[in-house]
């Protein structure tokens, strides 16, 4: 039987671990590669470096971390952020990376996941997909930060989700769940879905968002933003169905540990690799 | 030296580092010259069967590795690199393989792929192997070990015996392969941490016999 996943996300800027709180307040916290090792020994089943690097002239650090991780481990590594071209997929896969995942130049040109899964094959193309909980007559308008709220994620209520970029301070006028059937067609392998209302908050997955993906698509969906208990992580698998658990900020400030995850989702009948 | 074939498919490097991890003398080549004179070839993979296949021939590599097989020197293939020994591919139409294993490659299909509560294709993610063999280069693993995939696609060798693995995704398929030199796996071995590189360190103790 197939292994539910557990993914530890790493924020790396200009080559170096950083870790934000809703994508502000951001505190350097180490060498790459050093967590990532750290992350193997625990028993992760695949790991996500996604450069956050501002900068384009410092573009290729993450090409050397990535370059120096492949070294250390042995295990999936996907890496995202800021990926425009075919050649800097390229670049990534060659210096080590399995997978990339493309998120706002999927959005820019949808075009460009089918050009990158014909080069290289869906299954290193993983789209991200940044979702906010918006009534359709808000969509496409943007998003002031004082009308924020954060709803019950398992609000039963008649959600629409639109696509966000650039943290959620972009807005598209894209319902994400047509955008994920499209994505899936165009040739993704995967989607990474991203709550943007509950990332950061440690209230859990929006679980009503990634099972209505899980419904939508048949390609495996990882979901994303709002881990702050292993019981999220427990709900994200089960009622939501997700394929995989992304999370960042729990593994990362070691408040839990991949291997305390992995055993109490086995406690209560997931299937995972021990 | 284990000469890792390189026809501009898949990632090569995290091969050839693997090997290296196993304390493997590893080389990624295109050269047809390099594989003749290695002790043991690699044949990693990733993508469309047809791309790699078209990518083989171009590169002018698919008669130095079915000369390299028939040398009786241990040969290793990896998720598409298994599937390119077989005969046939039905990957986006009917493709010819390497034909050094009888069979087929065929996609997931039928119940279990359907409805409500169906598997995922690609079946991505670690899986379990019940092994059928305990031999040399999977001798140091067991059916509790998982291993990581990422394929829509698996073989059907005609000779039953050939499955050195077999894996279950909705039905069991044959998921690691032995077939007299040659060996594969569906699954990932560098990407599969210890257990997979306990394989290819087994398959570098192979090769080792064949350097000295």
């Amino acid at each position: 039987m197939l292994a539910k996943r557990i993914i530890p996300c790493l924020d790396v800027k200009d080559g170096r671990v950083v870790k934000g709180v809703n994508f502000i307040d951001l505190t350097d916290a180490g060498d790459p590669v050093e967590n990532a090792s750290f992350y193997d020994r625990e028993g992760a089943d695949e790991l996500t470096f996604l450069d956050i690097t501002a900068s384009s002239d410092k573009r290729d650090i993450i090409l050397d971390v990535v370059r120096r991780t492949a070294e250390e481990i042995f295990m999936p590594l996907t890496v995202g952020g800021g990926i425009r071209t075919i050649e800097d997929i390229r670049k990534l896969l060659v210096a080590g990376a399995d997978k990339v995942s493309i998120n706002t130049a999927a959005v820019n040109d949808p075009g460009f996941v089918f050009k990158a899964a014909q080069r290289f094959g869906s299954q290193c193309i993983v789209v991200a997909v940044d979702a906010k909980r918006r009534r359709p007559e808000e969509w496409g308008r943007h998003i002031k930060e004082s009308g924020r709220r954060i709803p019950d994620k398992n609000s039963r209520e008649d959600l629409t989700w639109e696509v966000v970029t650039h943290g959620g301070r972009q807005v598209t006028g894209i319902d994400a769940l047509q955008w994920v059937t499209r994505m899936e067609e165009l040739g993704a392998g995967e989607i990474m879905l991203t709550s943007m209302d509950f990332d950061g908050t440690k209230e859990g997955y929006d679980l009503s968002l990634t099972r209505a993906v899980v419904d939508r698509v048949t390609i495996p969906v990882i979901a994303s933003g709002g881990v702050g208990t292993l019981d999220h992580i427990f709900e994200g698998l089960t009622l939501a169905g997700a394929d995989a658990a992304l999370a960042a900020s729990i593994f990362h400030f070691r408040e839990h540990s991949i291997r305390a995850a992995k055993e109490h989702l086995k406690e209560r009948g997931v299937p995972v690799r021990l | 030296m284990i000469a890792v074939v390189d026809y501009g498919m898949g990632n090569l490097r995290s091969v050839a580092k693997a090997l290296e991890k196993v304390g493997a003398e590893a080389v990624v080549t295109s050269d047809a010259a390099v594989i003749a004179d290695s002790a043991g070839v690699v044949l990693p993979g990733v993508g469309a069967f047809a791309d790699c296949m078209k990518n083989l021939d171009r590169s002018r590599l698919t008669r130095p590795i079915l000369d390299f097989i028939a040398t009786g020197r241990p040969f290793f293939g990896i998720c598409l690199g298994l599937q390119l020994l077989f005969a046939e591919s039905f990957e986006f139409g009917r493709h010819e393989g390497l034909g050094i294993v009888k069979g087929s490659v065929v996609r997931f299909s039928g119940g279990p792929f359907e409805g409500k509560d169906r598997l995922k294709i690609p079946h991505m993610g670690w899986n379990r192997v019940t092994w059928h063999t305990r031999e040399a280069p999977f001798d140091a693993v067991s059916d509790d070990d998982y291993f990581y995939f990422v394929h829509s696609f698996y073989v059907v060798p005609e000779n039953r015996d050939a499955a050195a693995g077999t894996t279950d995704y909705g039905g069991q398929f044959v998921s690691a392969l032995r077939y007299k030199n040659v060996f594969a796996t569906q699954f990932h071995p560098e990407k599969s941490q210890e257990k997979g590189l306990s394989i290819l360190k087994s398959f570098a103790a192979l090769v080792d016999q064949w350097d000295s």
